[in-house]
C-alpha cells in the first residue's frame, strides 16, 4: 500500500486561497479545507439569519477553482467542511462553479445531519439528551433564550462514505477539524474503526495540518524572523503510510519550516488534556508521539496511540447575547495615560448622564497593559503614548450605537490631543453570541446523517 | 538561586475553546523542562493572571515535546463570540504567561533567548520609503 499525502490548504474562513497552489503543484491525493471555528459558525449564523442561502463560507468557490483542474484530472480529491451550517448550499455553490469553468464528469457528496437546531426540543424532552453545559455544568434550562444554531461535529465516518461511493469533493458542515483528515487515511489504507492506534495517528496528523501555516512556522514563537520568506508561508502536507507513520514536510521550493519545534507548537494548540484529545472517531493521546527530525524540512511522526471514541459527540449551541460597541481615541505625550484614563471615566458619566444603560464596560490602554493585564508588572516608566479602546454591551443595538455617539463631542471637550477613531463594526453596534457546547449521543444523531451524491454532467 | 524570566527559557503558544483558553509552554532541553515542571505550578499561573482569569487552572505534562499545557477556565471575558476584550481568541496569553519570573539555579541564571534580527524587514521598508519619495 502506498503512502497517502494529504494537505491542509486551509486554516480558518479567511485564509488565502492562493495557498493551495503549490500544494497542488507538489501533488497531493486529498486537498483538505478547514473554514470552521466556534466564532465562524456565530459568523454564518448571522449570514443565514439575512439570507437563506447563506450560511457556508464564501471563499469555498475560489477555493475550488484552483482545484478543479486537479480534481477534474484525478490528481486529487478535495474534502472540506465549508458547508458551515448550511452545507447543501454550499454544494450548490460548489457545481456552480464547475460548471462556470466547464468541468464536468465530477462527483459532488455533500454531508448533512450535523445541524440539530430543529431536532432539539425533541432530543432534550422526549430522547433523554441533558444538554448540560460542558464547561460550567449549568442545565439546560438555565440555556438564555432559543439557541441560533446547533451544530454536532461528526466524525470521519460520512465522509469515508463519501468517497466509497466515488466522491471526488466532498463538502460537510460541522464536521470536526481533525476528521477531515482522518477520513481520506480510513478510506485509502482501509482502516478499521476499532483500530485505535492508526485512528488516534490519523487525528495527530489532522490536527497538525488543520491551521494551514500554524504548523510550518506561523504564530511561532521561536526564531520567528528566521523563517525564510514569512511573507508566502507554505502550507503542510503529510505523507501517511498504511501502518499510521507519517512524514509531514511543505511544497519544495517554499519557505518557512518543519521542525519538531515548529511542529510541537501546533500539536498541543487548543488542546486540553493532551493524554486524552477527544475526536469523535477516536481518544488520541499526543503525549504518545515520537517526531524524529529527518532534516530538509521533513519530520517523521510515530508511535501515537489511542484509545475507543466516546458514545458522544460535541455539540455547540449558540444564543443572542446583547450588543456591542467600541471606540478607540489615541492619546500622545505627555501623560497619555492618565489622559486616556480619564477620557473613559468623562465618556462613563456622559452615558449615565444620558440615561444608557450599559449592561458591561471594558476600559483597555493599548500600549500600556490592554492585552498583559495583572500581569503586566507596574512601572514608572512613562508610556511614549497610549491608545485608550472602551467597549460595552448593551440589551439592544440602539443603546450600543448611542453610548457610543457620547464619545464624539469629547474630540473637543476632553483631554489634549485625543484622536477618535471607530472600532470593530466601523462604529456601529455588532451582536454578540454566547456559545453553549455540551454533548449528545451519537446514536440520535446518526440515525440523521446522511450523505447526497450528485454527478455534474 | 537567581531569578529568571520564563522568556528567556520558553516557548509558547496559546488559543480558545468558548471561554477556555489553553497556553502551551515549551522546553528546550531536559534541564529546563525539569525546572518548568518544578516551578511553573497551576497555582502560580492562576495568581499570575488575577482577575484575567476568573476561573481554575488545570497543568497537563506532555513530556514527549517538552512542555506543559495550562488549561484555564472563565479566560476570554466569556468567549469569542461574546467577548468585549481585543483578543477575543487569547492569542496574546501565552506571551502574558512568560513574563512571569521564576526561580532557576545559578547555573541557569544567564540563559537567554535570542532576539529578533528583523534587519531584512528594515530593508524592505526602506525599499518601500524609497518608492513612496519618489512619486
Amino acid at each position: 500500500m502506498r503512502d497517502i499525502r494529504i494537505a491542509g490548504g486551509q486554516g480558518f474562513y479567511g485564509d488565502t486561497p492562493t495557498a493551495v497552489d503549490a500544494l497542488l503543484a507538489d501533488g497531493v491525493d486529498y486537498l483538505c479545507l478547514e473554514a470552521l471555528a466556534e466564532l465562524t459558525l456565530a459568523i454564518l449564523q448571522k449570514d443565514r439569519q439575512r439570507d437563506e442561502t447563506r450560511g457556508y463560507t464564501r471563499d469555498l468557490p475560489a477555493y475550488l477553482a484552483r482545484a478543479l483542474p486537479f480534481v477534474a484530472d484525478g490528481r486529487t480529491k478535495v474534502i472540506t467542511n465549508a458547508g458551515g451550517i448550511n452545507p447543501t448550499a454550499a454544494a450548490h455553490a460548489a457545481i456552480e462553479t464547475a460548471r462556470k469553468l466547464g468541468v464536468s464528469g465530477i462527483t459532488v457528496a455533500t454531508v448533512v445531519g450535523d445541524d440539530l437546531l430543529g431536532r432539539l426540543p425533541t432530543l432534550h424532552t422526549d430522547r433523554g439528551q441533558a444538554l448540560t453545559h460542558l464547561d460550567t455544568g449549568e442545565p439546560f434550562s438555565a440555556f438564555p433564550g432559543s439557541p441560533l444554531f446547533a451544530s454536532a461535529y461528526l466524525g470521519a465516518r460520512p465522509i469515508v462514505d463519501a468517497l466509497t461511493q466515488g466522491a471526488d469533493i466532498v463538502i460537510t458542515g460541522r464536521v470536526a477539524d481533525a476528521s477531515l483528515f482522518l477520513a481520506p487515511l480510513v478510506y485509502e489504507h482501509g482502516w478499521h474503526w476499532d483500530d485505535w492506534d492508526r485512528l488516534a495517528a490519523g487525528i495527530l496528523v489532522g490536527h497538525l495540518l488543520e491551521c494551514s501555516g500554524q504548523s510550518l512556522g506561523g504564530n511561532y514563537s521561536g526564531d520567528w524572523w528566521a523563517l525564510p520568506h514569512p511573507w508566502d508561508l507554505p502550507y503542510p502536507i503529510a505523507s501517511v503510510a498504511a501502518d499510521g507513520t507519517a512524514v509531514i514536510s511543505k511544497p519544495g521550493g517554499s519557505g518557512g519550516r518543519v521542525s519538531t519545534d515548529t511542529l510541537r507548537h501546533q500539536l498541543l494548540y487548543e488542546v486540553h488534556d493532551p493524554t486524552r484529545y477527544l475526536s469523535p472517531d477516536v481518544v488520541a493521546d499526543f503525549t504518545s508521539a515520537r517526531f524524529s527530525d529527518l532534516g530538509d524540512d521533513r519530520v517523521r511522526i510515530t508511535d501515537v496511540r489511542g484509545t475507543p471514541a466516546t458514545d458522544t459527540y460535541k455539540l455547540l449551541l449558540s444564543a443572542h447575547a446583547g450588543w456591542a460597541g467600541e471606540a478607540r481615541v489615541a492619546f500622545s505625550w505627555p501623560d497619555a495615560y492618565e489622559k486616556a484614563k480619564a477620557t473613559a471615566a468623562i465618556l462613563r458619566q456622559r452615558v449615565e448622564m444620558a440615561g444608557l444603560q450599559v449592561d458591561e464596560w471594558l476600559v483597555e490602554y493599548w500600549g500600556v497593559d490592554a492585552l498583559g493585564g495583572p500581569t503586566v508588572p507596574p512601572t514608572t516608566h512613562e508610556a511614549p503614548e497610549c491608545t485608550l479602546r472602551v467597549a460595552w454591551r448593551c440589551a439592544d443595538q440602539r443603546t450600543a450605537g448611542l453610548v457610543g455617539r457620547e464619545l464624539v463631542p469629547l474630540t473637543l471637550s476632553a483631554p489634549p490631543a485625543g484622536m477618535t477613531g471607530a472600532g470593530r463594526g466601523g462604529g456601529s453596534a455588532t451582536e454578540l453570541l454566547s456559545i453553549w457546547p455540551t454533548l449528545i449521543d451519537k446514536s440520535v444523531v446518526d440515525t440523521e446523517v446522511r450523505v447526497v451524491v450528485e454527478e455534474v454532467g | 538561586m537567581a531569578k529568571l524570566s520564563l522568556r528567556e527559557l520558553c516557548g509558547y503558544r496559546s488559543g480558545d475553546k468558548g471561554d477556555i483558553a489553553n497556553i502551551a509552554l515549551f522546553a528546550d532541553d531536559d534541564e529546563t523542562y525539569e525546572l518548568i515542571v518544578r516551578e511553573v505550578t497551576a497555582e502560580r499561573v492562576k495568581e499570575h493572571f488575577g482577575a484575567m482569569v476568573r476561573g481554575r487552572v488545570d497543568r497537563y505534562e506532555a513530556a514527549n515535546v517538552r512542555a506543559l499545557n495550562f488549561v484555564m477556565h472563565g479566560a476570554l471575558g466569556g468567549g469569542g463570540p461574546r467577548s468585549l476584550r481585543a483578543d477575543t481568541l487569547g492569542k496574546s496569553l501565552g506571551g502574558a504567561l512568560v513574563r512571569m519570573e521564576i526561580d532557576v539555579p545559578d547555573a541557569m541564571a544567564d540563559r537567554r533567548r535570542a532576539r529578533p534580527d528583523v534587519s531584512w524587514a528594515d530593508e524592505i521598508l526602506a525599499r518601500n520609503a524609497e518608492r513612496t519619495s519618489e512619486r
